[in-house]
């Protein structure tokens, strides 16, 4: 009897933490999708999709992360095949440096502008 | 004098937003990916139309020939319009045409072969569109022209019709 509770409890355990290592695996899957975009949809990411497009990709993501592939793999595979446009959020290089540093700098000017403006206002 | 500066710089500015907005509508709405002349074909196994057998791509890709690989369904209509120009390239021994079945019904795919003739020298089946992923394509129909040195050299998006039917026959004279 005391074999069986014993059995018992290991299995729930080992059961347990394979849900937990479905649960890490779906969470990146996610992660992953909502930041790829559908290229065939309007303003969509893979994640909101049902297009075939979508879930050919989520197929895809999925088979890797169960490969045990690091989610940069993932993005690197997908930009090979798609450029960097499927990515949400690109990654700095001599490509879309500008993206990354215009904002960077309008947010530097403003600042600057605003600091000018109210020293002048004080000197007043 | 500064109201007069201010105006001609937000004069500018908008006139700069019209241009950029206004060639903005000539761009085509659909993104296609750019394709590197030195990408090659991916290596993968698919199943064959006929026999079910796997296929490794080393295998469908074997010839020292140039080769299209055109992805098709039968649920896909512009897929229709481009069949009769296929089997009119087929009829060139200088290519060979491998399809690629994406998402069909196979009973559905073999009555359109048989309706409509078949042009391809072997057709693969991608049941879940991966395969077309591995290619890089992300719809149908979609052609890939491929070199002697299985790189790809052109990617066709959408149908073919007669100006690219020339554009193939010149790339591979």
């Amino acid at each position: 009897m005391k074999i069986v509770k014993i059995f018992i409890i290991v299995f729930l355990f080992t059961g347990f933490s394979y849900l937990k290592s479905d649960e890490e695996n779906d969470e990146l899957k996610n992660k992953i999708l909502k930041n790829i975009r559908c290229l065939i949809c309007q303003g969509q990411s893979v994640y909101d999709s049902e297009s075939d497009f979508a879930s050919s990709i989520k197929l895809i993501v999925d088979r890797k992360i169960k490969e045990g592939q690091e989610e940069e793999l993932i993005y690197d595979f997908l930009r090979e095949k798609y450029g960097d446009w499927i990515i949400y959020d690109p990654e700095l290089n001599k490509n879309t440096y500008i993206l990354w540093l215009l904002p960077l700098l309008i947010f530097l000017l403003g600042g600057a502008i605003i600091y000018k403006t109210i020293k002048k206002n004080n000197e007043k | 004098m500064k109201n007069n500066f201010n105006l001609l710089i937000i004069i500018t500015f908008l006139i700069f937003c019209f241009v950029i907005f206004y060639k903005g509508l000539d761009n085509l709405n659909t993104y296609a990916p750019k394709i590197k002349n030195t990408k090659s074909i991916p290596i993968f196994d698919a199943k064959d139309f006929n026999s079910s057998a796997y296929l490794n791509s080393q295998k469908i890709f074997g010839e020292d020939t140039f080769y299209i690989v055109n992805i098709w369904a039968s649920w896909c209509v512009p897929c229709r319009t481009e069949h009769p120009l296929l089997m009119e390239l087929s009829k060139n021994q200088s290519i060979k045409i491998i399809g690629l079945n994406y998402r069909d019904n196979l009973d559905n795919a073999k009555k359109f072969i048989n309706e409509f003739g078949n042009p391809y020298s072997q057709i693969i089946i991608d049941n879940d569109g991966t395969l077309s992923v591995e290619l890089g394509a992300y719809g149908v129909p979609e052609s890939f022209i491929i070199d002697k040195n299985k790189k790809i050299l052109r990617k066709i998006i959408g149908p073919i019709n007669k100006e690219i039917l020339e554009e193939i026959k010149l790339i591979i004279k």
